[in-house]
């Protein structure tokens, strides 16, 4: 049986995952902290036409990935310093962020609908991409996959191993304590929430500079819940998040491969098929409330004031 | 935050200065960024807010697109109250379209005074419908409603998208992805003649009325609030946290179902790919700034809804582009937000060294709002 299938296959999965990745990642470490930002959505909405405005204009895709970082950065902070400082409710305020970078990305891009750019170049690693078959099926990606993959595993080591994670993760579990014992509550959860911020508008870039290079209005297409829900199911674990947005990327493919192994159903049923995923296995994992309960960090959603 | 102190209590006043604070810190932003765009903000302000006002054909206009927002709005209000947070309405109300619009094309030939009622109660319940999803994964799997429901919200404007294209596609209408155009006893009627407003903002006037006696006169309205203040003083009394959540959803998704058909029985007059410009997530903004109050959830309403026209003011007057609606009405819910601090809190007043301070309050579960 030919498994010619198989690299194009891999390769769009890879291609679908990498943005979820970006974006579930962030919004796990501002979960971490204690932060719940329902903004993503919102954020890679503005990093993606921040992105797209900036590669435009100069040519370069690197310099529109990190316009897009910075945008996606402002818009998280506005966030933040409602939740952070002001301590407003975090649900709300989070679809405040949603609706606002909706609204504001639909308003700044109105010039760059109809506009295309050169998409973000694959590069072959040396050596290994010349590999028979894996080559082609594992080497030859663009540079954000690998990108997407090191972070998971960086961020993990991070939350892991090291002092600083240690750190976010007692801000998360128990600010109070925290600040009993003389750490940054607010500033951790700002830094928080600027990295997951950072993050979103990565994703939100990839979007339209790698995966279909042009902007279109609201493209993000429900994404960014995407991603929040993907935190979820990895029970706030980042290892979890690659394989969820793996799992994902797959199903998200199927829709554009589905027709052509065959599959005899509408094209707009297949794209149902992420959305009802994301349901099915929110189902899965909250059926026990345990597992939520076990793994969420403890402050998560609620407001901290340290003058109490 | 050390200027601030925690008040004794909520203020009143500031719960209700709080959103005419957040619209005159927009309508600033608003100006600002007018000017940014090259535009004269008195201009601009004038054509945005003023003038759509000017004739009974602008008002009728505001009327009809505050109708949908209303509907939503009291049923999001009612579920927010219930701390249910249902924020796919913008998928009941499609499905609510799709079950209005289904009854209208069954009897094509049909002239008779029962079928609109028909298509309200098909939209009523297909919305009720799709709201029970999350209500059931909810309750019986503890599943998070916010992710659900906004997830089937893509669901609906999919399966939206596959009737117009295939099984519910006009056989006359050149391959457009579009139903027929219903017969004239499947469309409101209008309230006025030359006016597009129609019998659907009366119903949404009954929808407030109805929510203000459930909130303030039923017992099922007392223990639903209860239980989203106080879950615990809920649980203690003995009422059903299941049934809470149930009858936030069923009530939430029914408005919001009829004004899906509101709209394909109204100003659209026949179902298309899309029948909504968001008026779901617009009514969350709506809820949050009606303080979840039905009477304040029409107020807001018809404020959203001028956002809307005059967005289509100033694109017609001044080539703006409509999409600025969006940015304002993402700047009120932030102005809104920021302003609510101060239900909580005040400036502490310049006073002696050593005289006694409040104590402030630890953590803020809910909004501000949600302790109307």
């Amino acid at each position: 049986m030919s498994l010619d299938w198989l690299i194009p296959f891999v390769a769009s999965t890879a291609a679908a995952a990498t943005p979820l990745i970006f974006a579930s990642l962030g919004e796990l470490v501002a979960e971490k902290s204690g932060v719940l930002n329902l903004g993503v959505e919102g954020m890679m909405l503005v990093g993606a036409v921040t992105g797209f405005a900036v590669t435009l204009a100069t040519g370069h895709v690197a310099l529109g990935l990190f316009a897009a970082m910075a945008a996606a950065m402002g818009s998280s902070l506005i966030f933040a310093f409602l939740v952070l400082t002001l301590q407003t409710n975090q649900v709300a305020t989070g679809l405040a962020l949603t609706l606002f970078g909706v609204g504001l990305s639909a308003f700044a891009g109105r010039g760059l609908v109809g506009q295309t750019i050169e998409p973000l170049g694959h590069i072959a690693i040396p050596g290994l991409s010349s590999l028979p078959f894996f080559g082609p099926l594992l080497f030859q990606f663009d540079p954000m996959v690998y990108l997407a993959i090191a972070a998971v595993l960086a961020v993990g080591w991070v939350l892991a191993r090291t002092r600083l994670g240690l750190v976010v993760r007692a801000v998360g579990e128990s600010p109070h304590s925290a600040h009993a014992i003389g750490y940054p509550v607010i500033g951790l959860r700002y830094a928080a929430v600027l990295f997951g911020g950072g993050l979103a508008g990565l994703a939100g870039a990839y979007l339209c500079l790698a995966l279909t290079p042009m902007w279109v209005e609201g493209m993000t297409a429900g994404r960014g819940w995407i991603a929040v829900a993907q935190v979820v199911f990895a029970t706030w674990k980042p290892r979890g998040i690659l394989l969820g947005a793996y799992l994902f990327g797959g199903v998200t493919v199927l829709q554009f491969h589905g027709q052509g192994m065959g599959l005899d159903i509408p094209s707009e049923f297949l794209s149902m098929l992420p959305y009802l995923a994301t349901i099915i296995v929110l189902v899965l994992i909250s059926r026990n409330p345990r597992t939520i309960l076990l793994n969420k960090p403890m402050s998560l959603g609620q407001s901290f004031r340290a003058d109490a | 935050m050390s200027r601030l102190e925690a008040r004794p209590e909520p203020s009143r006043v500031m719960m209700l200065a709080s959103p005419l604070i957040a619209a005159l810190a927009m309508l600033l932003t608003g100006s600002i960024l007018f000017l940014l765009l090259g535009q004269d903000p008195v201009h601009a302000f004038f054509v945005y807010f003023i003038k759509p006002l000017g004739t009974a054909y602008g008002v009728g206009e505001l009327l009809l697109k505050a109708t949908p927002l209303i509907l939503c709005g009291v049923g999001l209000a009612l579920a927010f109250r219930a701390n249910v947070q249902n924020i796919g309405a913008d998928g009941q109300l499609t499905m609510g379209a799709i079950g209005g619009a289904s009854v209208a094309l069954a009897f094509p030939d049909v002239q008779a005074g029962w079928l609109l009622p028909l298509m309200l109660l098909a939209g009523m319940v297909a919305g009720m419908a799709w709201a029970a999803i999350p209500a059931l994964l909810r309750t019986r799997f503890h599943t998070n409603e916010i992710l659900v429901s906004l997830m089937l919200v893509y669901v609906a404007y999919l399966f939206l998208s596959y009737l117009v294209h295939g099984p519910l596609r006009d056989p006359d209408g050149f391959n457009f992805p579009q139903s027929k155009m219903f017969q004239e006893a499947a469309l409101l009627p209008l309230l006025h003649d030359g006016l597009r407003t129609n019998a659907g903002f009366v119903l949404a006037l009954l929808a407030v009325a109805g929510a203000w006696f459930f909130c303030r006169r039923s017992f099922a309205g007392f223990r639903m609030q209860v239980s989203g203040m106080a879950p615990a003083a809920a649980a203690y009394a003995g009422y059903s946290e299941p049934r809470n959540v149930w009858l936030a959803f069923l009530a939430s998704g029914a408005l919001a179902g009829l004004a899906g058909v509101g709209e394909v029985a109204g100003p659209i007059g026949q179902l298309q790919p899309s029948v909504s410009p968001g008026y779901g997530f617009t009514a969350i903004i709506v809820a949050y700034v009606g303080r979840l109050h039905p009477v304040g959830v029409l107020l807001a309403s018809l404020l959203m809804s001028l956002l809307y026209i005059g967005g289509e003011s100033v694109q017609m007057e001044m080539q703006l582009p409509t999409a600025i609606t969006g940015v304002f009405q993402g700047l009120l819910l932030f102005y809104l937000l920021a302003a609510d601090l101060f239900i909580r809190y005040r400036f502490k007043p310049r006073r002696p060294a050593g005289a006694p301070v409040a104590p402030a309050s630890g953590n803020s579960p809910a909004a501000g709002a949600a302790a109307s």
